[in-house]
């Protein structure tokens, strides 16, 4: 039966894509927007609804309104490409039903071209007429591939073509092996979308005397790029926010409908699935992710290869996989845009994953709080069954798996493990000591591998492009890339998908664009409820797993929450005690009352009545707390306590000292007075003050009663004449 | 009053179907999402009776229910307001956007209008951080929300 | 070698120490005399791992461990002295405390309390955290067992052994973190849930967080009233258990003695309940001979357990004319005093005050159902007291229990064979029937009067007995849990038995919900304690000339002058009832 799987495979390929095919998949005009959670909470249905009204009305049949997750581009969304054949893809941010109008009309139509001021990134009045993308600093070539691309940069100056020719450096296209010159480097070319290899400064000239001037592509340069997410890099490679990210597992997000298994099959999905079942035994696939280094996305970090084997090692009549989709830091949705986007990568990770530790049944445990991703995993696992990826004999391999789907009910704690297991189970999500883990007794005590969506997705991308080859991105310890989620006080909110060993600067100020506001940097928070806060002077610590952690924080699941000098540190600390205590499921003493305790005495501080004292039991709670837990949530609950207080103690102390909140964020703390000489008397403060505690006739100087003051800032708010000031 | 909470033809089926699957007591939470679907909270006597049928002693069944914050206790309003206070949301403002709510609903978090129609409740992230603060009434989200911004929001579901 | 008996070296405070695999660091210690302080751990009990105050240091282990929990490995070191532990467990204690009332010396287990001995072991002097308390209403309504969710620390003993032991579950963890409360479905009061009042909960709490519903009060007021004739009676095994609230260790029969403290505790006369189990032998084994000879239900099953009748008419409602229409011993004495004792005293009924001493806490239940009320729907037994509530009020009167002179019971409702003293002991009834079935059936006198197989701690026995050419199977299971397993099968209609002897409680009723705490070094449910106690019952069975209840003098003159017969009319009148589906139907 040997040869059978690939071509089962290829007989479907061939006609899914015939599906595609006829469609029009790859001859229409492609009007894509995306739809996601965040999609459609900033307007993305009602622009798919005049789109689709539009194209109707033209009576076009060579227009095709394309689906698609989200990209992850969160600030720019709703986000819409316009994918002409031939013509270089252009993609549209913050459209509205008014502006697809214009777009239509003007750019789908051909009146008047793209519509210049939308084009995301776009900061001249026209297009550019190339855009050349250089790989950027990988971990491996240094700052050869900076220098290359500056010396470019530096002759388009000269010549006088900044306005139609754009440089960019991309993040590391993982090429260097296929190199022979150590000084060279590579770089993308739109709208030609050719991909030039191995060049020097030597080279440069002839790319714009060929290229440039008599627009003919220099052949002997050109290599050909054949990685996982070439079609990522085609649809958005010549934006900014996803030119300084690597791809991988994101790789399908905002390209592909993620209702449409034919589309995930075009981009080489299942292929992994096919190569694997026809030439690996179990234990090679257990092999080759061991060889890629992957480790657990979900924030442990533990190596993938190792859970795997003690799954498969380990006795049992049955096994078990599940996938832990339970996203529940506040501030990381990595998991929900995953499984939105690209619902297909997890589902084949979690068959490869079934087949190498011999499982014939696997979960998905995925918050009730998702209801979009819900919906599209189970279409998805419909599609992949109707398809024969899922079910009895998967291929005519005569190994037979299948994915249910079970829903959580909100609770946080049920992303560890052991909780996960319990809620899977029926019952209430509390964790039980281990041993034994889950690997030896799981699910109704069969051998359990559980994985994070993540770690999934990437199973395909190391079994496609070769572990050696996922090795080779990121650093010595941390494999691949990670996916996080930006968000907080920062220009550029979204996914980010980068290089392990990518510095918290770069991914702050490059990826993020930087600090919303022209506002200071102040920390970064990451690793969510379970992580820590850093600040300016961790700025270039790498993200890797070890790193991380040696600086007081964790990698945790994706979650990076930037701050800025208008957050207070204790504040913060305070926001996630109180998040974890709530999350507490109150069976061991340590979390169940230490967090408690903790969380009081920080309130006491933020109200102005914390003592010197409180600081040091602060950190023997969290001692105790940290050393002394059941599981993880507890282990972890007190890290963005401690991580504050070691990085900010000086906030702490203000606080208690001298009864201030620097950043102005803990309302008791705040004093508001109206400053005498600025007030014009216009009553404004008054009328909105909701204590009434703000006295003064028209005309007059208005004086706030600080007895009665609430310090909700609405006279501050009120104010057109800064004449409220607060310290 | 009991007797308007009564196990459907569809929850029952469900229930069925449930128990004809292995590891069938699994699905209880399952089962009980329904419920909560159905009648927006879970009637004590639909619990009770879900425990006789799934076979799974009352207790515990009622321990599922209250360790789980999607599951409530107390029928709701007719559209619930749900302000999220992930860690996004709180830096960018969603405490004033919250204060504007109970004002707006003269009602305190966890608690419904007098004319039944609003619930205010407070979630964890519900993962639009891009898009802070966010305030979700029923399955709408609404994005970037300022306190100005939420009487404007509240008013459209008044005639709903 | 098989797994199970392969033996793992490790090292503990740098003595090594060889253990067979699957041992506990917490048991593998206790080889070297390191008595890990401990809170939520229960031998007989699932692992929790959830007090944290069992912790040890593991080197290459991150964090602390729960010793407890955490299975041996070769060549593992452990530290459990080091003063990071030491300060780790005084502060999760502290935490513990801080979120616990301060009324240690108005409290119930005052001197008894394993919260409080850990307190005080691991120095904890001062409070640090203090903060808000949990703030509860207590739960008051139960007739046999009270709750007071203010004491309770959440170790889930009472959880553990009311799912894992009884098989009720009628106590679940609700809500979460901070504000989880152990409750019955829906909050529901005691006294509408499913409760049986086995009282379990009270055994294994370290604090006061459920105890018996006091009931102490009423007898003193009795004891004051010259118009009441107080009519006291005690169980089997008070007698074996009660020297254990005296500082005795367990096994020591203390008859004689409870009965002298009885008397000067102001009863006017004192029976005994070991008369109720000879009479309720008569009446059951004719009855379970009836039914054998005559083609009734089978099997039939005991029902002098109060807490396994409220089980079974809540859970198996669809068997309830499998078990047997006799009342408890209890009951029966106590209709016969209201009746028999009455008027062979000439004594008014409403007069007499029927005190009951027991071991048990489900009694209280069961003397204030409607069936065991008489025509005026007043309770043959007025009050019930647990061993423990005795030995309160003993103490509180300076009565030095193990220092009295012995007393024998007053004869006519006193006087007992060796057969109704095993009742105390799971096993016991079943013996003492089949010494009484077999003489009615054969006609014959039985020889070897010891049936050894029905004997012992095992959770269910069983046992072929030739009666005259019939094989009569009989089972017998302790602990509601083990009940439920014969129950389905008597459901099912698969149950191969002719008579089946059910205890609510672990051990029977010497292991009851009433009986006095373990002391400092044993832990309730131990498996010694309780068979001390009945090898103190099997040893006045031993010593006593006659073993067989229908051989009882006083038995047989009260249905010459009262009863008439095994199962005549008056016994129906006054010592069988009938159970009926009881709600809430529980699940």
């Amino acid at each position: 039966m040997g040869k059978d799987i690939i071509n089962n495979y290829l007989k479907i390929k061939e006609t899914s894509h015939q599906r595609l095919k006829d469609a029009g998949y790859f001859d229409r005009i492609k009007i894509q927007v995306g739809s996601a959670t965040c999609e459609n909470a900033s307007g993305a249905q009602d622009v798919y609804t005049e789109f689709e009204k539009m194209v109707k009305a033209s009576g076009r049949s060579d227009i095709l309104l394309h689906m698609t997750g989200c990209t992850g581009h969160c600030s720019s969304e709703p986000i819409v490409g316009v994918f002409i054949p031939g013509d270089i893809p252009v993609k549209y941010g913050h459209v509205t039903p008014q502006k697809a109008f214009e777009i239509f009309t003007s750019h789908v139509q051909g009146n008047g071209g793209p519509v210049v001021d939308m084009i995301l990134d776009k900061k001249t009045d026209r297009l550019y007429n190339h855009e050349f993308v250089f790989c950027g600093q990988g971990t491996k070539c240094g700052d050869k591939s900076d220098k290359v691309a500056q010396a470019f940069k530096e002759k388009i100056k000269q010549l006088g073509m900044e306005e139609t020719i754009k440089v960019a450096s991309g993040v590391c296209f993982g090429v260097c092996n296929d190199m022979n010159n150590t000084s060279a480097t590579a770089c993308y070319v739109f709208p030609e979308r050719v991909f030039y290899g191995n060049i020097t400064e030597a080279d440069l000239d002839e790319i714009i005397e060929q290229h440039i001037k008599n627009n003919t592509i220099v052949k002997r340069l050109v290599v050909k790029l054949d990685r996982v997410n070439n079609h990522f890099f085609e649809h958005y490679g010549d934006v900014e926010y996803f030119n300084h990210q690597l791809r991988l597992t994101l790789k399908n997000c905002g390209v592909i409908d993620p209702e449409s298994i034919e589309e995930y099959i075009h981009f080489g999905g299942f292929e992994a699935l096919a190569n694997s079942l026809q030439n690996d035994s179990p234990q090679a696939i257990i092999d080759k992710i061991r060889i890629s280094g992957l480790r657990g996305r979900g924030g442990g970090g533990y190596p993938t290869a190792t859970k795997w084997a003690n799954t498969r090692n380990a006795k049992g009549d049955r096994k078990f996989i599940i996938c832990n989709a339970d996203e529940g830091d506040p501030g990381a949705f990595m998991d929900r845009s995953m499984l939105e986007g690209d619902p297909f990568s997890v589902i084949e990770g979690m068959i490869i994953g079934g087949y190498s530790i011999s499982s014939e049944r696997g979960f998905i445990y995925i918050r009730a709080e998702y209801p979009l991703a819900i919906e599209r995993l189970e279409n998805a696992i419909k599609l992949a069954r109707e398809n024969g990826f899922l079910g009895e004999n998967i291929l005519g391999s005569g190994y037979s798996f299948d994915i249910e789907l079970r829903l959580g009910a909100g609770a946080f704690v049920c992303g560890e493990e052991t909780a996960l297991i319990h809620s899977i189970e029926g019952m209430r999500g509390m964790p039980r000591p281990r041993p034994p883990y889950p690997s030896q007794k799981g699910l109704w005590g069969y051998p359990t591998m559980i994985n994070n969506v993540e770690t999934l997705a990437n199973v395909p991308v190391i079994l496609l492009n070769g572990p050696e080859w996922f090795a080779s991105v990121g650093t010595e310890g941390s494999k691949g890339t990670k996916v996080f989620a930006l968000a907080g006080k920062i220009n550029q909110t979204g996914l980010v998908e980068v290089p392990m060993g990518t510095t918290l600067r770069d991914i702050i100020f490059k990826n993020g664009g930087g600090i919303k506001d022209g506002k200071k940097f102040k920390a970064v928070q990451t690793g969510g409820p379970s992580g820590g806060c850093l600040p300016e002077s961790y700025l270039d610590t790498i993200v890797d797993y070890d790193s991380l952690n040696k600086a007081g924080s964790i990698m945790g699941s994706g979650g990076m929450i930037v701050l800025s000098e208008d957050d207070c540190m204790v504040d913060i600390a305070k926001f996630f005690l109180e998040f974890t205590q709530n999350e507490s499921c109150g069976k061991c003493t340590p979390c169940r009352e230490g967090t408690k305790r903790m969380l009081e005495i920080l309130e006491k501080i933020t109200a102005g009545l914390g003592t010197m004292e409180d600081l040091d039991k602060l950190e023997r709670l969290g001692s105790v707390i940290r050393k002394a837990s059941l599981c993880g949530l507890g282990q972890t609950a007190p890290n963005p306590v401690l991580s504050t207080l070691r990085h900010f103690r000086d906030e702490y102390e203000t606080h208690v000292k001298d009864k201030k909140c620097p950043a102005g964020r803990c309302k008791k703390l705040l004093k508001y007075e109206i400053i005498a000489e600025k007030c014009v008397g216009c009553t404004a403060c008054a009328r909105r003050c909701p204590v009434q505690c703000i006295s003064g006739s028209p005309k007059q100087v208005h004086v706030i009663d600080q007895s009665r003051c609430i310090k909700c800032g609405m006279c501050f708010e009120a104010c057109k004449f800064d004449a409220v000031k607060f310290n | 009053m009991s007797d308007t909470y009564t196990i459907t033809p569809e929850i029952e089926a469900f229930i069925e179907e449930c128990k004809g699957k292995e590891f069938s007591k699994s699905y209880l939470i399952a089962v009980l999402h329904k419920i909560q679907a159905k009648y927006g909270f879970l009637p004590n006597n639909l619990m009770e009776e879900v425990a006789i049928r799934m076979e799974i002693p009352t207790s515990k069944v009622y321990g599922v229910a209250t360790f789980y914050h999607m599951f409530t206790l107390v029928p709701e309003g007719k559209h619930i307001v749900n302000i999220c206070l992930g860690t996004a949301c709180y830096v960018k403002g969603a405490e004033q956007v919250l204060n504007s709510l109970k004002n707006s609903l003269k009602i305190d978090l966890n608690q419904t209008t007098e004319d039944g129609l609003f619930t205010l409740k407070a979630t964890r992230c519900i993962g639009t951080c891009g898009l802070a603060p966010v305030v979700m009434v029923d399955e709408k989200v609404y994005s970037n929300v300022t306190p100005d911004d939420v009487p404007v929001i509240i008013a459209k579901y008044k005639n709903k | 070698m098989t797994e199970n008996t392969k033996m793992v070296t490790l090292i503990i405070d740098g003595k090594k120490v060889e253990v067979p695999h699957g041992t506990s660091i917490m048991n593998a210690a206790e080889l070297l005399g390191i008595k890990v302080p401990r809170l939520c751990y229960h031998p007989k009990l699932s692992v929790e791992g959830a007090c944290r105050v069992c912790i040890v240091e593991v080197k290459g282990a991150r964090n602390f461990i729960a010793s407890c929990a955490t299975p041996v490995a070769e060549g593992m070191e452990v530290t459990t002295t080091s003063p990071e532990i030491r300060q780790a467990r005084r502060d999760i204690v502290e935490l513990i405390l801080d979120n616990h009332p301060k009324d240690c010396q108005t409290c119930e287990r005052d001197g008894n309390c394993e919260l409080q001995r850990l307190a005080y072991a691991m120095g904890v002097r001062n409070r640090y955290f203090e903060g808000e308390k949990k703030n509860y209403e207590k739960d008051l309504s139960g007739a046999a067992v009270v709750r007071d969710p203010n004491k309770c620390i959440l170790c889930q003993r009472c959880v553990r052994v009311c799912e894992e032991v009884q098989g009720v579950t009628c106590l679940s963890q609700a809500h979460r973190g901070f504000k989880t409360v152990v409750m019955p479905a829906f909050d529901l009061p005691f006294a509408e849930s499913v409760c049986t009042g086995c009282g379990q909960c009270i055994n294994v709490c370290p604090t006061a967080a459920f105890l018996e519903k006091d009931s102490t009060k009423q007898v003193w007021k009795a004891l004051a009233d010259p118009e009441l004739t107080v009519i006291a009676q005690f169980a089997p095994s008070v007698r074996a258990a009660i020297g254990e609230g005296f500082g005795l260790p367990p096994g020591r029969n203390m008859q004689g003695e409870v009965i002298t403290a009885l008397k000067l505790v102001g009863c006017d006369i004192v029976f005994d309940t070991t008369f109720g189990a000879d009479l309720t032998i008569v009446e059951e084994a004719n009855e379970f001979v009836q039914r054998l000879t005559k083609g009734g239900t089978l099997p039939m099953i005991t029902s002098c357990s109060a807490a396994w009748m409220k089980y079974v008419e809540q859970f198996h409602p669809t068997i309830l004319d499998h078990i047997s229409t006799c009342k408890s011993p209890m009951s029966m004495v106590s209709a016969m005093t209201k009746s028999f004792y009455a008027q062979k005293q000439n004594i008014d009924p409403a007069k007499i005050f029927n005190l009951a001493v027991m071991c048990c806490t489900a009694k209280k239940y069961e003397a204030a159902r409607p069936e065991m009320c008489d025509e005026h729907g007043r309770p043959y037994t007025d009050t019930v007291i647990t061993t423990r509530e005795f030995v309160w009020m003993l103490k509180s009167l300076g009565i030095d229990l193990p220092n009295l002179e012995k007393s024998e019971p007053d004869p006519v409702l006193g006087f007992a064979t060796g057969a109704a003293d095993i009742f105390g002991a799971t096993g016991g009834v079943m013996e003492a029937a089949l010494r009484t079935a077999y003489e009615i059936v054969t006609g014959e006198t039985l020889i070897d009067i010891n049936f050894n197989a029905v004997r012992g701690m095992k959770g269910i026995k069983e046992a072929n007995v030739n009666v005259s050419g019939t094989e009569v199977k009989v089972a017998v299971a302790h602990g509601l849990g083990n009940a439920r397993q014969l129950m389905r099968q008597v459901e099912d209609g698969t149950s191969p038995y002719h008579f089946i002897e059910i205890m609510g409680c672990p051990g029977g009723c010497i292991g009851g919900g009433g009986q006095p705490y373990a002391g400092t070094n044993v832990m309730p449910l131990d498996q010694n304690m309780l068979e001390a106690r009945a090898r103190a019952l099997y040893n006045i069975d031993e010593h006593k000339v006659l073993r067989k209840s229908h051989e009882n003098p006083y038995v047989q003159r009260l249905y010459k002058e009262f009863l008439g017969k095994p199962l005549s009319e008056v016994s129906h009148k006054y010592l069988h009832t009938h159970y009926k589906q009881h709600f809430p139907v529980g699940i």
